[in-house]
Formats: structure tokens, sequence, C-alpha cells
């Protein structure tokens, strides 16, 4: 993975000093709070409904051992003893002190980490296939493209103030893991016509009160000319993205009103003037990067004792485990594991310290020292050995996070709701805890079905594109919940739609149990996931069994 | 929420040269720089200076010295004002295009790009294309809402001068206490990083 060089680790020094000069300066006064906000954003410091919030960046979700034993030592000294990994592959603490971050970021630049641009009006945190760099269906690991994305985006002077926030995503296989059409650019690395590598360049989607599915707005983007064009891109956005509405001031909105043709074309143009310019990337360049997210050593004879191993009194659920939550490595005899945070009745993305601290022990014994935090909010151990599998199984079993549900009902995405966040209208946690509970014993027979929860309608919970989406809002002062219907954050990404009237809190539950029996019921086979028999029977016979008397 | 308490003694200061790369204690002797005045408005180089710029509102008479118009009066009075001699400088509000001006630019010693808010970054790409792409080379100066944490970036993108009011900005600018970043991980317009830092700069600075 990435290493920090000395020009790396200087920066992100001066910056920790920087925000310290800026803590001071509020907590003396000079700076009121509306003058801290932008700055206290720019360096991941929300102020919640309860406490201070920090959003530390998690880059293109690659994380070492190392790394997560500093965010497992942060959140025992300095927080309350867990952190809360998000959908866009970060990790959050809720209860810091604002005095003491200043010295939080300092242990994290220990580790090379830090928390810029993680909120603010600039360009977020790049993010990436959780696979990266280890699935066998990637063109290449897209993961060098991010870091230089994550460089040339630090503290750019051009794209520090933008209408609003901008976030990118990078994968690098046709199965889209990273719901890269809802980022304002989505990258798509491939092979080109001519040979070299490229990008499919995607622009203008996102989610919140509006959303969108991006646009295609070039198809054959050489890779050296990859900052180029973003950068084209951010000068247009940031000239005439609009700034008098924030509800109308994402790069869709200027996409949507002025068309994809009329955007790309000035975008062209821009980028025409500027290609040959000091950002074009050169390949030893790129290849320099790579060298970074070289693969590890792996064994190339794994012992062949494995999967289906003598078979012990944990011998079933190991298998379903191995079933759900492994993928296929492109190293024969590897694996890609994915952690489930999402015990049954548990908090969604959340982690203890002494989790994180047996997560990492596994990294570092079982996975070439490599974590990854999926958007989905769970973790992976990227290279694992089939033959390492039951004790990974086991040593997960020990901490509690070895449910066997990756992409099952009860793998449900949830924002931090009306419990933490102060824009929430509803809270999120609990409703994923029901549906958690009341679906688990049948979540092996219902398959894949992707449920996402947001409590408000900034939808950091992705609800627009759960295959059951559910989102919360405010009416007459009680919380409530609309029901959404086929939406998908994937390849084949698409917007789900509101079933109709919402429900209460309870209410809400019983409504996904009822849409999840009417799928049971009418389903093709067990071969016909949700979405598929969504797509087929279309949303009648689901209204139906939710609102008919 | 209260803030709390316990902050550590400040980290040794940054200090931020706000000269350009080549500029001298005065870059511009044909033109209007003002003269240095601990009280004056313009933040240039490492001092505050006087203003010796005027901001006639649209319809004023225009004096026979320095004056800053806006774009629309400009486009409205070019043809009488091609025989004037005393500077000419413009200003340009957020939304407002240069592209159509980029004739007109070379009878301008000074361009005032305005930050009505702080959060209004559109000067930020306005400053670059008078730079890059219409290679402006008088003064460019930041006007409206300039705020220390800004005044780093705002160089970087290549403005040189800055008409500040903010308080605690003039004392943190006077006191060299403007907290920057001083490495770079990107071109800019006003400064490259250093050669070898970063090979994908190095040829910019080659």
């Amino acid at each position: 993975m990435y290493r920090y060089d000395e020009f790396d680790a200087t920066f992100v020094r001066q910056r920790v000093a920087q925000f310290r000069d800026q803590v001071a300066r509020r907590v003396s006064g000079e700076l009121n709070e509306d003058e801290f906000k932008p700055l206290r954003l720019r360096n991941g410091v929300y102020l919640q409904l309860h406490a201070y919030m920090l959003r530390i960046a998690v880059p293109y979700g690659t994380l070492s051992s190392r790394q997560m034993r500093k965010l497992a030592h942060i959140a025992r000294v300095y927080d309350r003893g867990y952190g809360h990994f998000t959908t866009r592959q970060n990790l959050q603490f809720n209860w810091p002190r604002l005095s003491d971050i200043p010295d939080i970021l300092d242990e994290l630049a220990d580790v090379e980490m830090h928390a810029i641009q993680t909120s603010g009006n600039c360009i977020r945190n790049v993010t990436a296939d959780h696979f990266a760099g280890a699935t066998a269906d990637e063109v290449a690991d897209p993961r060098p493209y991010a870091e230089i994305i994550r460089q040339w985006s630090s503290l750019h002077p051009e794209f520090s103030f933008l209408p609003r926030k901008f976030k990118v995503a990078v994968i690098a296989s046709e199965h889209d893991r990273a719901a890269m059409k809802l980022h304002d650019i989505g990258l798509h690395l491939k092979r080109l016509d001519g040979g070299g590598l490229g990008f499919a360049v995607w622009v203008g989607g996102g989610m919140g009160r509006t959303p969108l599915i991006a646009k295609l707005i070039r198809d054959d983007l050489p890779e050296e000319d990859l900052l180029t064009y973003l950068e084209a891109i951010l000068r247009i956005y940031n000239l005439h993205g609009r700034r008098d509405n924030i509800y109308k001031a994402r790069i869709k909105i200027l996409v949507d009103a002025l068309g994809i043709e009329a955007v790309a074309a000035q975008v062209e143009e821009e980028w025409l003037r500027i290609r040959d310019g000091a950002l074009k990337l050169p390949e030893a360049e790129i290849r320099r990067i790579e060298t970074y997210f070289a693969p590890p050593a792996f064994d190339e004879r794994p012992p062949k004792a494995a999967v289906r191993a003598p078979v012990s009194h944990d011998g079933r659920a190991f298998d379903r485990w191995v079933a759900r939550n492994t993928h296929a490595h492109k190293q024969p005899g590897y694996a890609i594991v994915t952690i489930s945070l999402k015990p049954i009745g548990g908090i969604p993305g959340d982690a203890s310290a002494e989790q994180m601290d047996a997560i990492a022990d596994l990294a570092e014994r079982y996975s070439f020292d490599e974590v990854r935090v999926t958007h989905e909010q769970n973790l992976v151990l990227p290279h694992v050995r089939l033959g390492d599998l039951r004790e990974v199984y086991r040593a997960l079993k020990a901490i509690g996070l070895a449910e066997a549900n990756a992409g099952l009902v009860t793998d449900i995405i949830a924002c931090p709701g009306l419990d933490y966040c102060a824009l929430a209208n509803a809270r999120s946690i609990p409703i994923a805890q029901r549906i958690s509970e009341r679906l688990a014993a049948r979540q092996d027979q219902i398959g894949d079905l992707k449920i996402k929860i947001s409590g408000c309608i900034n939808a950091c919970g992705h609800h627009h594109v759960g295959h059951i989406g559910i989102l919360g809002v405010e009416k007459r002062g009680e919380e409530h919940y609309q029901l959404l219907l086929g939406g998908s954050g994937a390849e084949d990404a698409a917007l789900g739609a509101i079933s109709g009237p919402g429900f209460g809190p309870d209410g809400i539950v019983d409504a996904v149990e009822k849409v999840v029996e009417r799928y049971l019921e009418l389903r093709a086979g067990p071969d016909e996931p949700f979405l598929a028999a969504y797509a087929r029977l279309g949303d009648a016979p689901f209204k139906e069994a939710l609102y008919a008397a | 929420m209260p803030l709390d308490e316990g902050v550590r003694p400040l980290a040794p200061s940054l200090s931020v040269d706000l000269r350009r790369p080549g500029e001298g204690s005065d870059p511009f002797p044909q033109q209007a720089p003002g003269e240095p005045e601990p009280d004056g408005p313009i933040w240039r180089g490492s001092a505050f200076h006087t203003d010796a710029w005027a901001r006639p509102a649209d319809g004023e008479l225009l004096p026979d010295s320095p004056v800053i118009l806006s774009k629309a009066r400009w486009l409205a009075e070019r043809d009488g004002l091609a025989g004037r001699n005393a500077p000419l400088g413009l200003q340009i509000e957020p939304g407002e295009a240069i592209d159509d001006l980029a004739a007109d630019l070379g009878r301008f010693a000074l361009i005032a790009l305005s930050f009505p808010k702080f959060a209004d970054g559109r000067a930020f790409s306005t400053a670059r294309l008078l730079r890059d792409k219409h290679g402006f080379t008088g003064e460019l100066r930041a006007v409206g809402a300039v705020l220390s944490d800004q005044i780093p970036y705002m160089r970087r993108v290549g403005f040189d001068t800055y008409a500040v009011t903010h308080g605690p900005t003039r004392r943190a600018l006077v006191e060299g206490r403007i907290a920057e970043v001083t490495l770079h991980y990107q071109p800019s317009t006003a400064d490259e990083p250093p050669a070898g830092t970063r090979p994908w700069h190095r040829r910019s600075g080659e």
C-alpha cells in the first residue's frame, strides 16, 4: 500500500499545526463559529447533536494493521471505545473533545493518516472498489489512480471553495462495488482500444434530495490525461455550479440543467487547452505509484487442505460463512474475506476498539497486513489463504463478527441518523436493528437483498439505491418512514421508487417484512433474487401486500 | 455547545511570504502601488499600503487618476476611454465572464476579483484563467471577504494584492501568523513545488 515519503509526512504535519492554530483561535474567540466552521469542516470536524464528530479519511478504503491499531487506540483514549465505519469508507468518532482533536490528528499523522477533506465544499476523500488489487474480475488495481487523485486534490488552491462537496470513486471491474455512478465523478478503469489503460468518465451522479445517476462524459480517456481532465471538469463546475441554493449546488444539477452534451463541450474546450500542461501524467510516474500497490508475496503453492476440510462442530456455520463472506481472488489458493460489521441486531458499521485490534491482528497474520473498508460499512481481509479461512472464521467468531450475511437482508446500510446527526429527521439505527432481528432466521432463504436506510433526505444511508430503501422523515413531530423499492447502486444503477404512504417506526419493520414475504411467494425460484423479481413483476404486487386492507 | 478548554500553545507559526516569485518590493513601479501605510487597506508584499485606486460608481465622473471600473461600465464606455492615460482597472464579480474581454485585458493595470462571501470560490478559477489562459500580468487584487485562511490559496492562483478589512486577518498578516501548508501537491499559477518532490510536477519546473 501507499507509504508516505518525507513530503507527504511534512505536508500532513503542517496541516495539523495549521488546524491547531485555528482551534486555538476559535477557543480564544478570535474566530467566531461562522468563521471557524469552514475551517473545521476542511479537517473533518463536524458539530453534531451531542458533541463534535471527527471523520477520518481512509483513502480508497485501505488500512494497514498499524493504522487499524491506531484507530483502536484513539477510540479508547479519546472517544468512548468504538468507531463507526461509513458509506464513504471513512471512520467517524462521535465523542471527541474539540481541544483533543489536534492531538488526535497528530496521532493519526504518526501512522500516515489524516482527516483532510472529509467534509466541506471540496474534493472529498477518494473512494474505490474495496476488493481492489485482489479481485479476479479487475483489469488492474484502481488504487494507484485514486492515490494520484488524492494527492492532486489535497488542499487544491483553486478547488477548496466549490459550490458543494465533490466525491470521486474509482473502479476497475465491470462489477461496480463502489456505487461509482452515484458520485460527482465516477471513473471506470478499463483497457482502451489501443491496448493502454484509460477511463470511462461518468459525471453528475449523486443522491440527496435530487438523486441522479451519472452520465457518461467520456468513454476513452487515456490514463495520462486523468488529472487534466478532472481539472477541466472541476474548473467548469467551480465557475458555473449554482451557489444560490445548497440543494441545487452539486454538479449533478449543472449536468441535468445544461445537458451532458453542453457540459462535455465546455469541459472539452478547457481540457484541450491544458491537456499537455503540467498535470499531464508521465507514464513513469503512474508506474512508480503503482509499485506501492504491488501484489503481496503470495504463496504460489498454498496447501490444498482448505475449504472442505474436516467437519468440526462449526462445520455448517463455517461453510455458510465461506459461501457468503468470501469472494474469488485473482491469486489461486486465496480468497477475499468480508468481515460483516452487521451482527444480528447490531449497529451497522460500528466496531469496538477490541474488535479493531483483533482485526488488525488477523490482517497482520493472514492478510499481508491489509484491511479494507467497504462502502457497505463492512471490513475486508483482501488476501487470505484458503487454508487459513477456518482460523480466520474462528477468530472472528470470538469477537462476534462472524455473521455469514454479506449481501443478505441483514447486511443493512444505515446512516447514524437521529441518534447522532444534527441533520437527521428520524433514527436509522434502531430501524436497522429491528429489521435485522425480524428477518435473521430467514436470511439465507431470502438471498441477495440490500436494504439501505437514511435518517433524512441527504441520503447518507443510500436509500435511493437500496433494493429496499427506507427514508426517515418528520411528520407532525413524529418519526416517519417512506419505503422505496427497486433501487441499485451497482453496475445496474437504478433509483428506487417510493411505494406509497409511509409508516411509523414499528410499521416500517412490518412493511419490509410484507415486501419480503410477497417476494418469497412470487419469485420464480431461489435463483431469482429480489431485484430480478421486482423487475419482472413490477411494483403492483408489492403495493398490494403493503396497502391492501 | 461550550468550547472546551485546555488547548495547547500554538505550534510554531508557519510564516508565509506573500510576494510572488521574482517580485521585488515594488512589483508595479509604473502603475499605482500605493504607499506603505500601517492602516492602509491593501496588503501588498509584506505590508499594508494606501490604495491608489478609486472605485467610482457607474455613472460617476472619472478622475484623472487610477480608477477601477465595473465590467458593465467598461463595455458601455470602452470607445470613449480609449484615449485615457491614467491607469485603468477592472472589477469582475463572480459569474461575470472574462473570455469576452480577452482582447481588452492588456488595457488594465489591475483586475480586482470579488469574493462576496468567504465560501464563494469562483474567483479562484477566474484568477487562474486570467493568469494561465489570458496571460494577464498586471496586478490581481482580491476584494470582499478576504480572510487569512484563504490568502495562501489566493496567492497560489495568482493574486498579488489583498483588500483586507477583517481585523484578525489584518493582525495576522502584520504579525506573520498566516498558518500555511507550504508543500503543494499540485502545480498552480504562482509557484511550483520544488523539483523532485512530485515527479509530475518536475515537468513544469523544467
